[in-house]
């Protein structure tokens, strides 16, 4: 029985649950990164991340004002240049990092639970039950989003928190189609009978049976619908909706130095190539992970 | 067995059905619009008579406003008046809502027409190209570019051409529709300067006109093409893998002729719809653009409307674009039904 832990990670014959389940997940993430593309999309959500944790500790603050330094180009003292009010723009590029983080996290954390439990009480109640929550679910979907978003920015009132919301109400839909699609394609199966006949409760079945096996393209599509969510806070920060002077978001950056431009073209250029960078990773890494999870679009 | 008869018969029942939830999805987008309102902080009354009005200007303007009836009569009495076309007064601009639309749209409908132009004939393309070398260079030159294109923030990059294309070269004309020499000039009749201008004959307003639209149309059908071509490569390569296209390809016909004449034309039910779908993203997308480029359409009308807290404004345009979003999808599942021939 000399096995090597290479070995062990990938042997078709798992002895325990744990070790299936690693062995899954192991082959899964070499299948991830064999794609060039989605390893480099995986780097690039890690870099941000680590840059949101302890970046801040390595760069001076977001708002100390220096007004003698305004709009200096790129130098050695500021890599990035200063903006209209000779704050440091790679400080504020750093900080900014935490606000995306921070966005996109909260996003998901609602949009994933609400999408996933609708959808699995659509799918494994049926009936007038599924019809209504479906029909609700069409009608958001068929919305606008950045439009709606901005509608509930004006009724709520400005500021991160809020677009966190509206983003939220504009985002679940897709979510809920998605676990109902798959609670219908297992609510039948024989371990779903077999609970139910061993008599565990509603709330047992759908959320330790049934939401597990959803949870996978729920994570899937969450990834790549950050880089959305990336694009659409921004926007809301640029038209001015969104974080509010002097937070270091990045779209009110751009926004802020957009009437530099023509001369100063650091001061919006940058902030608005984080957004990009941010975005494309995310992009990058879900293209990736559905290629690896979902065997129907490869 | 299917007559033609049948055929449309059927067609037509599921158009019915299509009807029916438009209509129910109408309702509710108004629905949360109608929401939206009431959950503004701000006091209807005292937006309509001011802080300082006394306590029975208060109460009578209140009564009037119908705030006093019950929340379902007050959203039936608002299904109805939007209904009849009737979004209230700007508060802004002190027109009515639907003739300040009325006024912005054309603008917008122009931008966006060109924008899904530019994204169908490049698209469209790219995707078959793409689709028909798999897994190659190609293949990874369209992946990568509709990845940007998905990713790219769109006010940033409108910045990024504006200072390019407007501040350096010196190429185009700036943000605005028209410049201020040219403003005017022709008789207003479709609302859409470019198509005016042609029927005016005069073709400096023309060109001056197409130099403004040209960089924002850029814009928006860079985001349309990377959907088209994304969604278009997917379908191609379905339709690659059938038996009839092997079976064209073992016959010896051309691989020209196998990916554009016979896999394109079963897959261009799908890629019509994603056009259509398309369409609309594109009305959405128009709002971060006009703001960038200063152009005169329902964006910019919506944007200034939020800053003067102009909620009926806010919610007109919103309605207005949902209801467009809304319309155009239904027009793509009617169209996929009708051309697919299996539906009947």
């Amino acid at each position: 029985m000399s096995t090597t832990f290479a070995q062990w990670l990938t042997t078709d014959r798992p002895a325990s649950r744990a070790q299936a389940r690693l062995v899954r997940l192991n082959l899964s993430f070499r299948a991830l990164v064999a794609n060039r593309l989605a390893l480099v999309g995986l780097l690039v959500v890690l870099a941000l991340v680590v840059m949101a944790l302890i970046g801040p500790l390595f760069v001076g603050s977001p708002t100390d004002q220096v007004l003698a330094d305004r709009l200096l180009p790129p130098s050695a003292a500021h890599w990035f240049g200063t903006d209209e009010l000779g704050r440091d723009i790679l400080s504020r590029v750093v900080h900014g990092s935490q606000i995306t983080v921070r966005i996109v996290l909260m996003v998901s954390l609602i949009v994933g639970p609400v999408g996933l439990t609708i959808g699995i009480v659509a799918g494994y109640f049926g009936g007038w039950v599924d019809a209504v929550l479906m029909r609700i679910t069409d009608i958001f979907l068929s919305l606008p989003r950045l439009v709606l978003a901005l509608a509930f920015v004006a009724a709520l009132g400005t500021g991160i928190n809020n677009a966190i919301i509206a983003i939220a109400i504009t985002s679940w839909p897709p979510y809920a189609r998605l676990a109902r699609a798959e609670t219908l394609s297992i609510r039948n199966s024989d371990f779903v009978r077999m609970a139910e006949l061993q008599g565990a409760s509603t709330l047992r079945v759908l959320f330790n049976h049934i939401a597990p096996l959803c949870l996978a393209s729920v994570v899937v599509r969450l990834t790549f619908d950050m880089s959305g969510t990336i694009l659409i806070a921004a926007g809301l920060g640029f038209l001015g909706l969104g974080a509010q002077p002097p937070q270091p978001e990045w779209g009110l950056m751009v926004a802020a130095g957009r009437q530099y431009v023509l001369d100063q073209w650091w001061v919006a250029t940058i902030p608005g190539i984080a957004i990009f960078i941010a975005s494309l990773g995310f992009n990058l890494l879900g293209d990736g992970l559905r290629d690896v999870f979902d065997a129907r679009s490869s | 067995m299917h007559s033609p008869a049948k055929r449309f018969y059927t067609v037509l029942r599921l158009s019915m059905g299509s009807a029916i939830s438009v209509a129910l999805t109408l309702v509710g987008l108004i629905f949360v619009t109608f929401a939206v309102g009431r959950l503004i902080p701000i006091d209807p009354v005292v937006a309509v008579i001011g802080e300082k009005a006394p306590q029975d200007v208060y109460d009578k303007v209140y009564k009037e406003l119908g705030l006093d009836r019950p929340v379902y009569e007050q959203f039936f009495s608002y299904v109805g008046k939007v209904a009849h076309g009737d979004f209230g007064t700007s508060a802004f601009t002190g027109h009515p809502v639907v003739q300040d639309l009325a006024s912005v749209f054309p603008a917008t409908l122009e931008l966006a027409t060109i924008g899904i132009l530019i994204g169908v004939l490049l698209g469209v393309p790219l995707g078959v190209i793409a689709a028909a070398n798999s897994g190659r260079w190609q293949d990874q030159l369209v992946r990568v570019l509709s990845l940007t294109g998905y990713s790219v923030p769109v006010f940033w990059l409108g910045i990024v051409l504006l200072l390019i294309f407007y501040g350096q070269l010196d190429w185009v004309a700036g943000p605005g529709r028209i410049d201020i020499a040219y403003d005017g000039l022709v008789e207003e009749w479709s609302g859409i300067l470019t198509i005016d201008a042609l029927r005016a004959g005069d073709m400096d307003v023309f060109y001056n006109a197409l130099s403004h639209m040209i960089l924002p149309a850029m814009l928006l059908g860079l985001s349309s093409l990377a959907y088209i071509a994304r969604m278009t490569r997917s379908f191609m390569l379905t339709q690659l893998s059938q038996e009839y296209v092997t079976l064209a390809r073992a016959k010896g016909a051309p691989e020209r002729t196998v990916i554009w004449r016979h896999a394109l034309k079963n897959a261009r039910v799908q890629i019509i719809t994603v056009c259509f779908l398309s369409y609309g993203f594109l009305l959405e997308g128009a709002v971060l653009t006009e703001t960038v480029f200063s152009w005169p359409g329902l964006g910019l009308y919506m944007t200034n409307a939020l800053f003067n807290a102009d909620l009926n404004a806010v919610i007109g345009g919103t309605i207005l674009i949902g209801a467009v979003f809304i319309i155009l999808n239904a027009l793509a599942d009617i169209i996929y039904r009708f051309a697919d021939p299996r539906t009947a």
